[in-house]
């Protein structure tokens, strides 16, 4: 059974702009699925629904188990708490779930080095980089131990150097844990490079045109194999395909 | 570095020259006191009548930092309210407008026919003057909100009173402090105000408006100067310790007090 399953699903803004439009979609545990389409075509709004930050108007939204799962989440800014440190940014959910101070912190601590920023607990986000800014953002969203990680464009903001390193790091830490990640790109090769598996979607309204299952290979530099050159390649034909469609 | 000192040092050329051009203008004209002081007189004014004046002062002072206080907790409670339920911000806020716009030497005769203690007289009026700054400010800060943290925490299912603690009102302290500033000097206002209106009933008020009043009224020129000077030096100095408490709660994480 998938771990989520969205069917039918339609949203519609409040000044008549249909976003979405009978969106079918299954989430696997354990996959990397990547949402990309072209800009304004829905994926975040579809990424929101799943959320429970946006409602939708028709369709449903089904988790296995009958409720949602812990969920991690990373949008497209590191929207931390400019007054708070790092290690209480990162502790934020873990806050909020009520925990006390102590096993907060440890668990913190334990997150921020996973994304490489031990000897920054302290700092302020001011203080840090636009990429270590969103090491946090991503320290923040594993805190909880969470089942799924939903991330909203994460890296569009920065620059390629640093877009490229965090996408090592994160395929590093997904595929550690196994954890399931439902990312939203608008980037071909970063969507190939992360993902097992690649749903595209129309231009808005919002549908799923097609997915695709990446393959990629154990071990080495995936980025340089022909492979993944191939890959990109297909997954930019269906896009163009959808664009023109 | 030397455009800094130029800075610094410009407005303190401005006042010497002026105090100069003061001191000469009183001893060639050869103006009595009663007339117009020279500012070295003002200056042994303020030192020969030391303890009248310090005591008053605290009267003063006592006063101001009294309603400040009363305004900054008064206007934060009111604007947490305000930010809890719409109804009671339609409701109450168009009030908290109409009490700040209508002048306060209006409203203090009233308030000292149904306040009878003068502390309590003085702490009302510099309250009433000294609030509305904190409270527009606050109610803008609260509002002023990244809607991406706003979605954060409810994502993770934080609690009325986590969003209001956690978020909310770390996010409004900036703008909090901001009224506070302005509502220093209104609280100073506010007070000296209060003590000219209830002069006339001798409340035992013995502050320095009481008492550029009482030397008006003997003309002790210097003496009303000397107080003046006074009021005019606390007004800066509750300015200048509001910028510095401003200055070091957000020095690390706000940008209106970035450095460099």
């Amino acid at each position: 059974m998938s771990l989520l399953r969205i069917e039918g699903l339609g949203l519609r803004f409040p000044n008549g702009v249909t976003a979405l439009d009978g969106v079918d979609l299954a989430l696997e545990g354990g996959e990397f699925l990547s949402l990309l389409g072209p800009s304004g075509c829905g994926k975040s709004t579809l990424l929101r629904a799943v959320m429970g930050l946006a409602r939708p108007d028709t369709g449903r939204i089904a988790w296995a188990g009958g409720s949602r799962p812990r969920v991690g989440v990373v949008f497209q800014d590191p929207t931390l708490m400019p007054w708070a440190g790092v290690i209480d940014n990162v502790a934020l959910p873990l806050r909020l779930a009520g925990l006390d101070r102590a096993a907060r912190e440890k668990a913190a601590l334990a997150a921020i080095e996973r994304v490489g920023l031990a000897g920054f607990e302290r700092a302020v986000p001011r203080e840090l980089s636009g990429g270590m800014r969103m090491r946090v953002s991503i320290a923040r969203a594993l805190v909880g131990d969470p089942d799924v990680l939903l991330m909203d464009e994460p890296f569009a903001a920065l620059d390629e150097i640093t877009r490229l390193r965090l996408d090592d790091e994160l395929r590093a830490l997904a595929s550690a844990r196994g954890t399931t990640v439902l990312f939203v790109t608008h980037s071909v090769f970063e969507s190939v490079y992360l993902s097992s598996r690649i749903a595209v979607m129309t231009p808005r309204p919002g549908r799923i045109a097609g997915t695709l299952a990446v393959k990629r290979p154990a071990a080495g530099d995936f980025r340089a194999t022909a492979d993944y050159a191939r890959q990109c390649g297909e997954v930019s034909a269906l896009l163009g395909r959808v664009m023109a469609a | 570095m030397r455009g800094a000192l130029a800075a610094r040092g410009a407005p303190l050329i401005v006042g010497l020259l002026v105090l100069a051009a003061w001191e000469a203008l009183v001893r060639l004209n050869d103006m009595p006191p009663y007339i117009l002081p020279a500012p070295s007189r003002i200056a042994a004014t303020l030192w020969s009548d030391r303890a009248i004046l310090l005591v008053s002062l605290a009267v003063t002072l006592k006063t101001t930092f009294a309603a400040l206080v009363t305004a900054a907790l008064s206007s934060l409670v009111l604007a947490i309210l305000f930010r809890q339920s719409r109804w009671i911000e339609r409701s109450l806020y168009p009030y908290a407008v109409i009490l700040q716009v209508t002048p306060i030497v209006a409203i203090a005769p009233l308030i000292l026919i149904y306040v009878e203690d003068p502390f309590a007289v003085m702490l009302v009026c510099a309250t009433i003057v000294a609030f509305f700054p904190i409270l527009s400010n606050t109610m803008l800060g609260l509002r002023s909100v990244d809607p991406g943290l706003e979605d954060m925490f409810r994502l993770q299912g934080a609690g009325r009173l986590q969003v209001l603690w956690l978020l909310h009102l770390p996010s409004a302290l900036p703008h909090f402090l901001a009224g506070l500033r302005i509502a220093g000097g209104l609280a100073l206002i506010g007070a000296v105000v209060a003590e000219f209106v209830s002069s006339t009933t001798a409340g035992g008020a013995t502050g320095l408006a009481w008492r550029i009043i009482e030397a008006g009224q003997r003309l002790n020129v210097p003496r009303m100067f000397a107080a003046l000077a006074l009021i005019a030096a606390s007004g800066i100095a509750i300015f200048a310790l509001l910028t510095a408490l401003s200055h070091i709660v957000l020095r690390r994480w706000h940008e209106s007090e970035r450095t460099g």
